[in-house]
C-alpha cells in the first residue's frame, strides 16, 4: 500500500488545522455561531465542518480509485464515460392500455429519449390478467396492463426493438413477461440475440421492500437462475437482472442500507447461480443494478462510487471471476419519488435536477427523472417532457460531462465513499450472522431496519430537525393548479374484450399442451424459459401461466412488521 | 380512559407500505393500540379483522389509485355487519377531487401526501371512541 501523503506533510497539516481552529475559526464562531440544528445527511449521517487530507491519510490511490474502465472501477466503468456517449435517457413509463402507453413511448422518443422503460400495473406485477377478480380497481393505474403476447405487440407496435433497448420493471412474473417481449420481437422477425434490454427480476428486494412478490423465495430463486442461464445462451445482450436498491430506499431506508442490502442481494444471486453450476464469468457480465438518487448530493455520489468498488472486489476476490466485465457494476438510476411533494409541485423540478446531477456525477449508465406531478398522479405528457429535458440540460449545458469522475479526490467525497463502504461491510456481517439474505428476510430483519429508518426520517421532519420546503416550512395555502394525466375511460373495457377474444380464438389444443409442458418443467428441474415461450406463442395469458406456477410453487405472504 | 384501538389496513394489490407503517407506529407511540393487517387485504378481510379486534378506527392506505373502488366498500361492509360506528379514514395518493366523493361514501377523513403525523394523531384523539 502506498499512502498519498507523506507523514511530515500530514503532521504539518494537523498542526495548521489546530491553529486554524483556535485562531480563525474560534474567533469567527464567537460572533457568528453555527446553526444549532444537526449537520446530517438525508440519511442522518453526521457531517463535519471541514475535511482535509487527514481524513484520507492512509489512502492508496490505486487501491481506492484506479482509473476508469479498470479495477476497482470507483471512477467509472468505461474509460471514456460521457465523453463518448451520454447515459441512456430512459423514462419509466406506462399507464392504462398498451395503445395509450405505446403513444407515450413514441412521444418520448420523438423528444430525445434514448431507451425505453416499461411500468406495469399492479395486476401485471402480481401475474394476474386484467379480468381476474384480484385486479378490480387496479387496471392501468400504476402502469400499463399486459396480459398476453397480443398486448405486448400493441405496446411495441412501430417501435424498432432491434435498435432501442427496453427495461422492464417486472419481478414475480419476470420470466413470463420476458417471454412476451422475446416472442413479440420474434414475431417482428427480430432474432433474440439481437435485442437488448433488462428485466428487473430481483425478487429478494420484493420481499424486503417493493412487495410485488408472488412465490416463496426458493422457487423464485430457481426461476431467476433459469433466466440467467437462458440469457447468456440465447440473449447475450440482455441484462437478466437489475439488482435494485431503488425500492429499498423508497420504502424508507438510508443510503447505506440501500447500498448494503442491494449488494447483499446481488451476492446472493451470484451464490445461487454458482451453486447451480453456472460459470460466474458467463452470467456475471449481464448482472446490472438500479439505485435511487435522493436529495443529498454528496451522499448519493459516494454511494455509487462505493457500490462499484465493493462489487468489483467481491466478484474478483470472493467469487474469483476472471473476466473484468464480471467485476464491473453497471447501473440505472431513478430520482427519488418519495422526495416529491404534492404541495407546490413545480419545486419538484429542482429536486429532480439535483438528484439527477448526483446520478451523473456518480457515473450512472442510464437515468430516469421523475416528473413534477408524480406525488399527485402518473406523469402527464408535459411533465414527463420537462423531466426528460432536465437530463438533456445536464448532459449538454452543465459541463459536468466533460471530465470523468469530476469529484474524485475531494477529501469529503472520498471520506464519505470510504464510510459507505465500511458501513456496508458491517451490514454484510450482520446479514451473515442471521444466516444469509433469505433467512434474514424470513426473520424480518431488513423490513424492520427500513421501517425504523422511515419512522426516524418522518420524526425528524415533525420535530423540525429537517426542512422539507413547502411542507414543514415555506408552506402556502394555495391550491395545486396543474393539469394531471387523464386516462381513456374505455380502456379497461377494451382490454377485457381483447382478452376474451384471444381466449376464444386461440388454438385450444396447442394452448393446453403448452401449459402441460410448462407444469412439467416447473415441477422438474429443467429450465422453464423454453416452456414459457411455447405457452406465450400459444397465446396463454400471463394469469394462466402464473396460475400454473402458483399451483406448483405456492404463494408468499408478507410479514406485517411495522 | 380506554385506549383508542386502530386497525391500519392495506387493501388491494398496492405494495407501498411506508406510509401505513409510519402512521401505525406514530399512533402506537401516541398511546393507541394499533393492529396492522399487512398487505393484499380484501375489503372483506379488513372488515372481519376490524370487528374481531373491536377497533374504533380503520385506517385505509392505498397509493395505487384503486381507492375509489376499495375504500367505500369497506364502509359499506362495516355498515352491513352492524359496525357502522367504526370510523374509517383514508391515506395515500388521493386527488383533491376524490375527497368529497370519499366523504360522501362515509370516509371520515383523507390524509394525503405531506400530512403531518401530529394532525393524524390529533384527529384520532378528537374523533375516535366517541
Amino acid at each position: 500500500m502506498m499512502a498519498m501523503y507523506d507523514k511530515s506533510k500530514l503532521d504539518e497539516i494537523e498542526k495548521e488545522l489546530k491553529r486554524w481552529e483556535k485562531e480563525c475559526l474560534g474567533r469567527s464562531i464567537e460572533t457568528l455561531p453555527e446553526r444549532d440544528r444537526p449537520f446530517i445527511t438525508a440519511s442522518s449521517v453526521p457531517i463535519d465542518r471541514l475535511y482535509t487530507p487527514l481524513d484520507v491519510k492512509d489512502w492508496d490511490y490505486f487501491e481506492k480509485l484506479g482509473f476508469p474502465g479498470e479495477y476497482p472501477f470507483t471512477r467509472g466503468v468505461h474509460p471514456t464515460m460521457y465523453r463518448s456517449r451520454p447515459w441512456t435517457m430512459r423514462m419509466f413509463s406506462g399507464f392504462g392500455t398498451a395503445e395509450e402507453t405505446n403513444e407515450r413511448y413514441k412521444y418520448l422518443m420523438h423528444h430525445g429519449e434514448t431507451g425505453l422503460s416499461v411500468a406495469f400495473d399492479f395486476p401485471t406485477l402480481y401475474g394476474y390478467d386484467t379480468d381476474d377478480p384480484h385486479s378490480e380497481g387496479e387496471f392501468g393505474k400504476c402502469g400499463v396492463a399486459i396480459s398476453s403476447l397480443k398486448d405486448m405487440e400493441i405496446l411495441f407496435a412501430g417501435i424498432p426493438v432491434d435498435k432501442i433497448s427496453t427495461s422492464m420493471t417486472i419481478n414475480g412474473p419476470a420470466p413470463v413477461v420476458w417471454g412476451f417481449y422475446i416472442s413479440m420481437a420474434e414475431n417482428k422477425g427480430i432474432r433474440p440475440d439481437i435485442i437488448s434490454g433488462t428485466i428487473q427480476n430481483d425478487i429478494l428486494k420484493e420481499y424486503i421492500a417493493q412487495k410485488s412478490f408472488i412465490f416463496p423465495p426458493e422457487p423464485s430463486m430457481r426461476l431467476i437462475v433459469d433466466t440467467f442461464e437462458y440469457g447468456y445462451k440465447e440473449l447475450p445482450r440482455w441484462n437478466t437482472v437489475s439488482i435494485s436498491g431503488y425500492h429499498i430506499r423508497e420504502a424508507g431506508s438510508t443510503a447505506v442500507q440501500e447500498l448494503a442490502f442491494t449488494l447483499a442481494d446481488g451476492l446472493e444471486y451470484v451464490r445461487a447461480a454458482i451453486e447451480r453450476g453456472l460459470d460466474v464469468d458467463k452470467f456475471a457480465p449481464r448482472l446490472s443494478f438500479f439505485f435511487n438518487a435522493h436529495n443529498d448530493l454528496f451522499e448519493e455520489i459516494a454511494k455509487y462510487r462505493a457500490a462499484r468498488r465493493i462489487w468489483a472486489r467481491e466478484m474478483k476476490e470472493t467469487f474469483k471471476a476472471k473476466d473484468p466485465r464480471s467485476w464491473w457494476m453497471r447501473f440505472h438510476t431513478q430520482t427519488a419519488g418519495v422526495s416529491l411533494t404534492a404541495q407546490q409541485p413545480y419545486n419538484n423540478i429542482v429536486r429532480v435536477t439535483i438528484q439527477a446531477l448526483a446520478a451523473v456525477l456518480g457515473g450512472t449508465q442510464s437515468l430516469h427523472t421523475n416528473s413534477m406531478d408524480e406525488a399527485l398522479a402518473l406523469p402527464s405528457k408535459e411533465a414527463a417532457r420537462v423531466a426528460l429535458r432536465t437530463q438533456q440540460i445536464i448532459a449538454h449545458e452543465s459541463g459536468v460531462t466533460n471530465t470523468i469522475d469530476p469529484l474524485g479526490g475531494s477529501y469529503f467525497l472520498e471520506y464519505l465513499t470510504d464510510y459507505m463502504e465500511e458501513e456496508t461491510y458491517n451490514y454484510f456481517d450482520k446479514i451473515d450472522s442471521l444466516g444469509g439474505v433469505i433467512p434474514a428476510i424470513k426473520k424480518g430483519f431488513f423490513q424492520k431496519e427500513i421501517a425504523d429508518s422511515a419512522y426516524r426520517y418522518q420524526k425528524e421532519i415533525e420535530e423540525n430537525k429537517r426542512t422539507v420546503v413547502g411542507i414543514n416550512d415555506y408552506a402556502t395555502e394555495e391550491p395545486v393548479k396543474i393539469e394531471l394525466l387523464k386516462m381513456d375511460p374505455e380502456g379497461e373495457r377494451r382490454q377485457t374484450g381483447r382478452l376474451k377474444k384471444l381466449r376464444e380464438s386461440r388454438d385450444r389444443k396447442k394452448y393446453e399442451s403448452s401449459l402441460d409442458r410448462l407444469r412439467k418443467a416447473a415441477e422438474g428441474d429443467e429450465n422453464v424459459m423454453p416452456a414459457i415461450k411455447d405457452a406465450v406463442h400459444a397465446y396463454a395469458t400471463l394469469g394462466e401461466i402464473c396460475g400454473v406456477f402458483r399451483e406448483v410453487f405456492g404463494e408468499y405472504k408478507d410479514l406485517a412488521i411495522f | 380512559m380506554k385506549k383508542i384501538r386502530v386497525l391500519i389496513a392495506k387493501p388491494g394489490l398496492d405494495g407501498h407500505d411506508r406510509g401505513a407503517k409510519v402512521v401505525a407506529r406514530a399512533l402506537r407511540d401516541a398511546g393507541m393500540e394499533v393492529i396492522y393487517t399487512g398487505l393484499h387485504q380484501t375489503p372483506e378481510m379488513i372488515v372481519e379483522a376490524a370487528i374481531q379486534e373491536d377497533v374504533d378506527v380503520v385506517g385505509l392506505s392505498c397509493l395505487s389509485g384503486a381507492h375509489m373502488t376499495l375504500f367505500p366498500r369497506v364502509v359499506e361492509l362495516l355498515r352491513e355487519k352492524g359496525a357502522g360506528d367504526i370510523l374509517v379514514t383514508a391515506g395515500g395518493i388521493i386527488p383533491d377531487e376524490d375527497v368529497p366523493k370519499l366523504k360522501e361514501a362515509g370516509i371520515a377523513a383523507a390524509f394525503g401526501p405531506g400530512t403531518s403525523l401530529e394532525e393524524i394523531i390529533e384527529f384520532h384523539k378528537k374523533n375516535a371512541g366517541k
